[in-house]
């Protein structure tokens, strides 16, 4: 059962394997790939965006088209890769952080990504069906429920197949965190990155059902005649922002705060210091996470909920900067007098400070609810949430792909081509975004396909187009890099960069059982602690014994399957009764692969101690 | 511990459901499941909450409902709840027969509750013309409702396929979680019904 005779089977064998892991080092590379390509996506339908942005009255799409693109590049972006790629690392890193085997249910980790590329594959397949989805990320009723033909039904459903996966996701990352902890282990010896994963898991349980459930309701109205948002028949559009945002806020803290964390452990260990005010740091990324739930409604300042409403919203969004800026400070004096080595995981971390600190500022600044009606929907609000979004989310998610992709796949990315990704995407979102935030205070309108002639916003579009050219660069070399990489650099040692927590302490890629024997952690840091008292690696809790792992299995596959043709069948049985037959079908795949799962016992294999003794110790 | 230990537990410990690390997971990741669908319920109780008065001309919340057929409906799926609990007390005395014998006492309860929700449903759309499309109210009523009997639908066939498969093996440290959780689902759904009786009937009839 070593990886090592895995990888000489043929293509076949490969896509078996990937197709039935329950691994959380594959999965993480699948949620990886297909997060990766739909990031692909997504920023091609941003430059189809940017380049009819480019001049005044330009034609180069149509006007629907042009809705299409800026609906699908929020959406694709947000839950198609942003999540799977924070998902990617959640696991590959947090299993080995926190000293086990694998996660609480392997099972479900597959069917929850299965679930997730279902989803976003049925959202994507609206492009060759007829047209995407038109009504913006947000997809605000009446213009959803009112859209004409099937696009926003992919929105619907597509999001609420991907959305159950990611749920599912988030209840297996609280409870491998709770049960699975290596001895010595305790919360407050976590890795911030760990703890951030914690907090963002109980922010998706937490905050997915609403979604859930906004998205039913919308499915009802489009699909089955209901009257939640018709207005004439005594719906109120209003539920729907409600829903929408009470699951919409969380969801920005979800994308932000493993970042947090994976900010947190890159500048530690470039700088050679533990992390500055590491208990501070707990409590602040706690406090976000609690206060995420309790400013949805700053997104609807404008809708009419009164002035009182909107200054307790307003209030509690201001006081979200106080957490963020104990975050910065401690990140600030964690580099200060350190050791510092500037890699290209440090660089995009570095850079994330003040571009982070501008999105902030801006974020307080469109808190006040009184401006707030200056600046709803112009492109300040663009420029805000993409400071945060693209200088937090996507320069933390390349800081951490650059960080831990030797764990993930045994080599190191070559730093030069490292470099030449940063700089271009650096420069360019700086070119892109920072000019937009002026657009914005002279009027451009979010989401206007056009905007006209001698109005001023000629030069900063042009600027704002050729700058994401510089992005779209940038991404580029990271690709040559992955594969230059894969082909040229030599395989990396268990600890290339000196690291102070457990997932360096075993070697790169790890073994399929991760840990030979479960390590003792005596304290945080534990590779770290460790090595200052001239230990090689970590002293083992147990002595060496039979491993127990879980089957793989090819249900969760099937499952999403199930729910994929499914998600056909109530798309199209609009048009004609016929294509119930599909939901049928769908549904009886999936719950009868639920059933197989109930009544089929599924205890695992070991791996036996003899077996591991031969493969020599590490 | 091997899987035969799992299997054929040598001694049955005390608390057969937490006994091997897979239980331990199962019993905290399905309390946070419970945690997500109380936000689904709450998100679910407020759209009601928002439209119930929202009839659109049609019969409002105080003409349709009566209090007789739901107040049997609360009785028997309280007692389902009660007899589930039964189940349980015999599943950690590791008394195979007797946990059967009022899982399916809590089966029938439950499929009793089904039938009169079915009744019930029947009843208004026929009856009095009051349809899921006929009104936001109607939307509300039978999105918030329903979503509870499908829970109870799907609750039911799990217990049963629980007690199918494991009818002729004995109680073991594999199968106890799954009865464990199948029975806090049930409480699950039983509180669930308790907050439809207070917001939906009571207040519908008296609010």
């Amino acid at each position: 059962m070593s990886t090592a005779v895995a990888q000489k089977k043929g293509f076949g064998a490969f896509l078996w394997d990937y197709l039935t892991t329950v691994d959380h080092k594959k999965i993480a590379h699948l949620y990886l790939v297909s997060g990766g390509l739909f990031f692909l996506l997504g920023g091609l339908e941003a430059m189809i965006i940017r380049i009819q942005l480019m001049k005044p009255d330009n034609e180069f799409i149509s006007a629907g088209l042009y809705n299409e693109m800026l609906t699908m590049h929020g959406t694709t972006m947000i839950f198609l890769a942003a999540m799977p790629l924070i998902f990617a690392l959640m696991n590959a890193v947090v299993p080995l952080q926190i000293g086990a085997r694998d996660v609480a249910f392997p099972f479900l980790n597959s069917l929850g990504f299965w679930l997730f590329l279902a989803g976003g594959v049925i959202l994507n397949c609206s492009w060759f069906m007829g047209g995407a989805p038109d009504a913006g990320w947000t997809a605000y009723a009446p213009l959803s429920t009112t859209s004409p033909g099937h696009g926003v039904d992919f929105y619907v459903i597509g999001l609420q197949i991907a959305g159950a996966g990611t749920l599912i996701g988030g209840i297996n990352f609280l409870v491998t965190i709770v049960n699975m902890r290596a001895p010595g282990m305790s919360y407050m010896r976590m890795p911030l990155f760990t703890w951030a994963v914690f907090v963002t898991s109980t922010l998706i349980l937490f905050a997915f059902p609403a979604l859930t459930v906004g998205l039913f309701l919308m499915m009802f109205d489009r699909m089955f005649g209901s009257a939640f948002f018709d207005v004439n028949a005594g719906g109120n559009v209003i539920i729907w922002e409600h829903l929408f945002w009470i699951f919409g806020h969380p969801e920005v803290y979800i994308l932000i705060l493993p970042l947090f964390g994976a900010f947190s452990d890159i500048f530690s260990t470039f700088s050679k210091k533990r992390l500055f005010g590491y208990s501070a740091m707990v409590f602040a990324t706690v406090l976000i996470g609690f206060l995420g739930f309790m400013v949805w409604a700053h997104h609807m300042f404008t809708t009419g909920m009164g002035p009182v409403a909107n200054s307790i919203f307003a209030v509690t969004t201001m006081a979200i900067a106080v957490p963020t800026g104990i975050k910065i400070f401690n990140w600030l004096f964690t580099m200060w007098g350190g050791a510092i080595r500037m890699t290209t995981a440090m660089l995009w971390s570095i850079a994330f400070i003040p571009t982070f600190t501008i999105g902030g500022m801006t974020g307080v600044m469109l808190a006040s609810a009184a401006a707030d009606y200056q600046y709803h929907d112009t492109y300040f609000v663009v420029a805000h949430f993409h400071y945060v979004i693209v200088g937090g989310v996507v320069f933390g998610i390349f800081a951490s792909l650059h960080y831990w992709w030797p764990k993930m796949f045994g080599k190191v990315l070559n730093e030069k081509l490292g470099k030449l990704t940063f700089w271009p995407f650096f420069i360019g979102f700086h070119l892109t975004f920072f000019i937009q935030h002026f657009l914005g205070l002279m009027g451009m309108p979010r989401r206007y396909w056009k905007f006209l002639e001698g109005q001023g916003l000629e030069t900063g579009n042009m600027i704002s187009s050729i700058g994401a050219f510089f992005m779209a660069f940038g991404t580029i070399v990271f690709l040559i890099n992955v594969v230059y990489t894969a082909v040229k650099e030599e395989k990396a040692p268990a600890d290339p960069y000196d690291g102070r927590t457990l997932e360096w302490s075993i070697p790169s890629p790890p073994p399929f059982y991760n840990f030979k024997q479960t390590p003792l952690v005596r304290g945080l840091d534990p590779l770290w602690v460790e090595k200052s008292e001239g230990k090689k690696g970590m002293t083992p809790a147990e002595p060496l014994g039979d491993i127990h792992m879980p089957n793989s299995s090819i249900l969760p596959f099937v499952m999403s399957l199930g729910l994929f043709i499914a998600g056909f069948g109530f798309i199209y049985q609009v048009d004609n009764i016929a294509w119930l037959s599909l939901v049928f079908i769908g549904m009886g795949i999936t719950l009868g692969c639920m059933l197989i799962r109930s009544v089929k016992d599924d205890l695992g294999y070991h791996v036996h101690k003899e077996d591991l003794e031969e493969e020599g110790g590490h | 511990m091997s899987n035969e230990d799992v299997l054929n537990p040598k001694r049955m410990p005390h608390e057969p459901e937490k006994a091997t690390l897979e239980g331990k997971n199962k019993f905290l990741g399905f309390w946070f499941f419970l945690g997500g669908e109380t936000v689904l319920f709450a998100s679910l109780f407020g759209t009601y909450l928002a439209l119930n008065d929202s009839t659109a001309g049609g019969p409002s919340a105080d003409e349709l409902f009566g209090l007789e057929l739901v107040f049997i409906m609360t009785m028997l799926l309280l007692t389902s709840s009660l007899t589930s609990v039964y189940a349980i007390y015999h599943m950690k005395n590791n008394d195979l027969g007797k946990m059967l014998v009022w899982l399916g006492v809590t089966v029938a309860l439950g499929f009793a509750f089904l039938g009169c929700e079915i009744y019930e449903f029947y009843h208004y759309i026929h009856g009095e013309h009051f349809t899921f499309r006929s009104s936001a109210f109607g939307s509300a009523f039978y999105t918030l409702v329903g979503f509870h009997g499908g829970h109870v639908l799907f609750g039911l066939l799990w217990i049963l396929s629980l007690i199918i498969r494991n009818a002729k093996r004995g109680i073991n440290l594999y199968n106890a979680p799954k009865f464990y959780v199948a029975s806090l689902y049930w409480h699950f759904i039983d509180v669930v019904w308790v907050f439809i009786f207070t917001v939906v009937y009571l207040m519908g009839k008296v609010g």
